[in-house]
């Protein structure tokens, strides 16, 4: 079976779920800690599975496979990629569930049940090796999600929970068909045969529109990112985290399972295409970021700025780039998330997200004020933060491609700096701007509980990223090697020097 | 010889015998007897069902080749039988709230089914044709069942005029083919059409089709339906969208494959025309319903234009996804209308607004958690059990290379998820109403249980014996 003797898997997935449906039957306080325990223990699971998993080992493991559904199969198994955005997963949702305690007041039963149905799908997601299984992961996770946004969401959040759920179906359901032909024509539907399978160059472009599709729009990218804003403004707090978090994750797990294995040739003819939306996005979006008054709506405009660096990185087909986007999806995983939980904070007292009804919180929320400086830092993109190490990594990848994306790319940095820094001048630095922002009591040990693990971790991941590199390494490698037939070539050539005729040389030469 | 033919129709015997013993009793004992009629109309119904397994589901061609036994018929008529079993169950508590519990519903029901198994068996045209009217002619009184009801009554006249219109352009259209081909057997009108149509035999295909598309409400046929779904008492709009839309659907698959089979060409492009045309327009203009009926009898034009492109695939692969597609269907759409007939209000009233299911997740949360599973399910989103038939009608379709269409097909999914996601946000987003009257039922509550699980996520365990039997039904037209 695998090295643990036990369908691990399937118990990370079936866990959340059960509990889930439990919750739905009890009390409200029953249900926190319910909710609780079941995303401890899923933590836990996860911890055991990567200390099981074997580095350098075998490219599938804890591969289980049971053919349940006849057409397709209840096939789970990970890769070194899958293992980092599942420890992802499980990391955050214990914090989702504390960020919730109190904020959360109204139909708790209800609300941690969808979050567990969330962290089912979303580990689902990517743990399937099914093709249609990964589908069916990957759509249902609209459902808890809709109803988060709809129901415990802000005053505008039905416009949001539409916006959100019929932008990604639309984008979904074409890919659907790709997946229908691609199983058609390779005679399955398992997911590391179909990685190796060669699809005829003409149908691999059509066949990547339709997953760039479903992708772009989940990932997102500029200029179908404008559901996010919305969705995230409108979500609560933990439903926030989860979205940036995780599920913006799943555009760029597809771009590096499906699009770029499955398809090389089209990945190649279309990289312009990739480029271009993403240099769109990091200069525009970042632009735009800066002129927001709303604190959330910021942070999500830098969430799409942050998402091109990843497709930057992914579509620079090089092991710099690969790595690099792989690490900016962690570190963006864990620094948005703790962006958003920083706002939750404020909002939970002052219930208001403009930015001009704060200032001066470094007065009374000395503690608050660090913990929000530390991430503000880690989105910048500080040496010794998360984010340092996949930026870096994805622009020298870039740069290894095509210099012009590169250089545009490179001032979505300092255009982060930018905003990120008047935000937190604006919110922590001055005077108070309202008597409530001057009242404000500094964080209870709940919140801090919430947000000092993700500082460590974005420490660690910062300062020693070889522990989260190591796993994907190899699967970086074998990608590398399925799409290098393909690669398109860089701009910037290495050109053979031309050696000077040397005087002394040829003297010489001629003496004899 | 005659015998073994009695033998291969025994679950129309069972059924015509039943209906009439029934009717002797209501005469005699009155409208007192509704129940025990109403049981043992279920009784007759299995036992129809369960006569299936023996010769009458599998025994071959009857009385000449007017009628076949097959396992197509078959499937289809378990799906019918157990819609009918539905219908009546359902039907009982809403009667007897409004003081029009009678006798003759039961029996009414008996008779269309009857009628529906004699369509999905026909293999001759004029079989086709006094199966249809069977069916058609008890549905126009169901329609109408509460006679002093305004609305009832315009919805069975409605129902009856335009239904009569639609029997008299399919009426023609056999008629055409039968002057054309000079014969109403299936497999003689399949062989004169194997050296392609002339324009008379041709003329005669689409009338027949556009008298069948009337009875699956397919676009551009589909005017009566959110009239007469509305108006029609909810137990029969319940049956209404359930049985005799399987019944009309396996009896357009049978001739299309059987008889009009060889032009394929002709046929198809109609039904992707009209299959396109049920989902956009049952999408777009299911957005302005205010009435959860009416909302219903739209979403029924767009599940059927789902259904029809299996057919359009032409494919034995495309045949399956259709029946499987009405076997999900009928789930969803019976547990959606338990649902809406549970929606009363203090007084016991039968209330049909969408508003009024404001705030449902608060008040009553289990049929909210039903409902929403039903909508969501209808929608065809993942992980829901409706997303199954979906996927297979569309990988039928591509796998005949008529991938632009599914796209487009696909696409139109996405307008009719708008509509079932209102009713969802009215429910679990919206602030209470006033609640609805308790559930009175047990056996109610334990029917929208049974769909809801049906449909839910575990539904993709019966993938396996759905698409065995599903393909069997299949393989019997090919």
């Amino acid at each position: 079976m695998n090295q643990l003797g036990f369908p691990i898997l399937t118990l990370l997935i079936a866990l959340p779920l059960l509990t889930g449906v439990l919750c739905l039957f009890t009390s409200a306080s029953t249900a926190r800690w319910l909710a609780l325990g079941a995303t401890v223990a899923d933590f836990l699971l996860g911890i055991l599975l990567w200390t099981s998993y074997d580095v350098g080992g075998a490219q599938w493991q804890f591969v289980e496979s049971v053919p349940l559904f006849g057409r397709f199969a209840w096939a789970l198994g990970i890769d070194g990629i899958a293992l980092m955005l599942i420890e992802l997963s499980v990391f955050l949702m214990p914090i989702c569930i504390l960020a919730s305690w109190d904020s959360i007041e109204k139909r708790v039963p209800e609300y941690m049940a969808a979050f567990l149905l969330m962290e089912s799908l979303m580990i689902g997601v990517f743990a399937a090796q099914d093709l249609f299984l990964f589908y069916l992961f990957f759509e249902a996770g609209l459902i808890p999600m809709y109803l988060i946004i709809g129901i415990w969401g802000g005053a505008n959040r039905i416009y949001a929970s539409y916006k959100f759920f019929l932008y990604t179906l639309l984008g979904s359901v074409l890919m659907l068909i790709a997946m229908l032909w691609m199983a058609r024509q390779a005679g399955t539907t398992d997911i590391p045969t179909l990685m190796a399978y060669d699809f005829p160059v003409q149908a691999q472009t059509w066949l990547f529109l339709a997953f760039f599709a479903s992708f772009a729009v989940k990932m997102p990218m500029w200029p179908v990112h404008t559901w996010l804003p919305d969705a995230h403004v409108q979500a609560p707090t933990a439903g926030s985290v989860i979205l940036a978090g995780v599920l913006l994750k799943m555009g760029g797990y597809g771009f590096i399972r499906f699009s770029l294995p499955m398809f090389p040739e089209a990945s190649s003819t279309l990289v312009w295409l990739v480029f271009g939306l993403s240099m769109v996005a990091v200069v525009y979006t970042s632009l735009v970021a800066l002129v927001q008054n709303d604190m959330k709506k910021l942070i999500a405009y830098s969430s799409v700025a942050h998402m091109a660096f990843v497709t930057i990185g992914l579509f620079a087909f090089n092991r710099q780039g690969i790595e690099g986007g792989l690490m900016v999806m962690l570190a963006h995983g864990l620094v948005s998330g703790a962006l958003f939980l920083c706002v939750g904070v404020v909002y939970d007292r002052m219930h208001t997200r403009e930015i001009d009804r704060y200032g001066g919180l470094s007065n009374n929320m000395p503690k608050y004020a660090l913990l929000f400086m530390f991430f503000t830092m880690a989105s910048v993109g500080l040496p010794g933060t998360a984010n340092f190490v996949g930026e870096f990594l994805s622009l020298v990848g870039a740069y290894g491609a095509n210099s012009w994306v590169a250089a545009v790319a490179t001032t979505g940095i300092i255009l982060g700096a930018a905003y990120m820094l008047y935000l937190y001048r604006r919110i922590a630095f001055g005077e108070a701007r309202t008597t409530e922002a001057a009242k404000m009591l500094d964080l209870r040990p709940r919140e801090i509980l919430c947000l000092v693990p993700i500082a460590l971790a974005t420490l660690w991941m910062g300062v020693y990223p070889e522990s989260f590199l190591a796993p994907m390494r190899a699967d970086v490698g074998t990608l590398l090697a399925r799409v290098e037939r393909a690669r398109p070539q860089s701009d910037a050539q290495l050109a053979m020097g031309k050696a000077p005729a040397l005087p002394a040389a040829a003297a010489h030469g001629e003496a004899h | 010889m005659m015998s073994g033919s009695l033998l291969l129709t025994l679950p129309e015997v069972i059924l015509s015998v039943g209906a009439l013993l029934l009717l002797m009793i209501a005469a005699f004992a009155g409208d007192r007897a509704t129940q025990l009629i109403s049981a043992l109309a279920v009784l007759l119904l299995a036992a129809a069902g369960v006569s299936l397994f023996g010769p009458a589901g599998s025994g071959g061609s009857a009385f000449g080749g007017l009628y076949v036994a097959d396992s197509f018929a078959a499937f289809a008529k378990l799906l019918i039988y157990g819609a009918a079993i539905v219908s009546i169950i359902l039907a009982h508590g809403y009667f007897e709230r409004a003081g029009a519990l009678r006798a003759e519903y039961p029996i009414l029901l008996l008779l269309s089914s009857v009628g529906m198994g004699m369509m999905v068996s026909a293999t001759d045209l004029l079989t086709l044709y006094v199966g249809l009217e069977l069916q058609s002619l008890s549905a126009y009184v169901l329609a109408s069942f509460m006679r002093r009801d305004l609305r009832s009554a315009e919805a069975g006249l409605k129902y009856f005029v335009l239904g009569a219109l639609a029997s008299g352009i399919l009426l023609y259209g056999i008629s055409l083919l039968y002057g054309f081909t000079g014969t109403t057997l299936f497999s003689g009108v399949a062989s004169a059409a194997s050296d392609g149509l002339s324009t008379g035999e041709l003329f005669g295909v689409v009338f027949v089709l556009a008298g069948l598309a009337f009875k699956i409400s397919a676009v551009p046929f589909h005017m009566w339906t959110p009239d007469v779904y509305e108006g029609a008492p909810t137990p029969v709009t319940a049956f209404f969208a359930s049985a005799p839309k399987v019944a009309a659907m396996g009896l357009l698959v049978r001739v299309a494959i059987d008889a009009m089979g060889p032009a394929g060409t002709s046929w198809q492009q109609i039904v992707i025309f009209s299959a396109l045309a049920s989902t956009i327009l049952g999408g777009v203009a299911a957005i302005g319903q205010s009435n959860m009926k009416r909302l219903l009898a739209y979403s029924s034009i767009n599940n059927v234009g789902f259904a029809l492109f299996g057919l359009a695939a032409g494919s034995a692969d495309g045949v399956a996804a259709t029946m499987t597609y009405m076997a999900v269907y009928i789930v969803m759409t019976l547990g959606s209308f338990l649902c809406v007939l549970q929606m009363r209000d203090a007084a016991g009233n039968q209330v049909e607004t969408i508003a009024s299911l404001s705030g449902l997740s608060r008040t009553r949360p289990g049929l909210a958690a039903a409902f929403a599973i039903f909508m969501f399910s209808l929608a065809g989103i993942p992980p829901l059990f409706g997303f199954w038939p979906k996927f297979l009608v569309f990988d039928a379709l591509v796998a005949v290379g008529l991938w632009p269409l599914a796209m487009i097909g696909i696409a139109t999914s996405v307008i009719g998820a708008y509509y079932y996601l209102k009713i969802v946000k009215t429910m679990y987003f919206d602030e209470p109403e006033a609640a609805y009257a308790p559930m009175e039922s047990k056996v109610e509550g334990g029917l929208i249980a049974l769909s809801a699980l049906a449909v839910s996520p575990l539904g993709y365990l019966a993938i396996p014996f759905l698409a065995a039997t599903s393909m069997a039904a299949a393989k019997a037209l090919f």
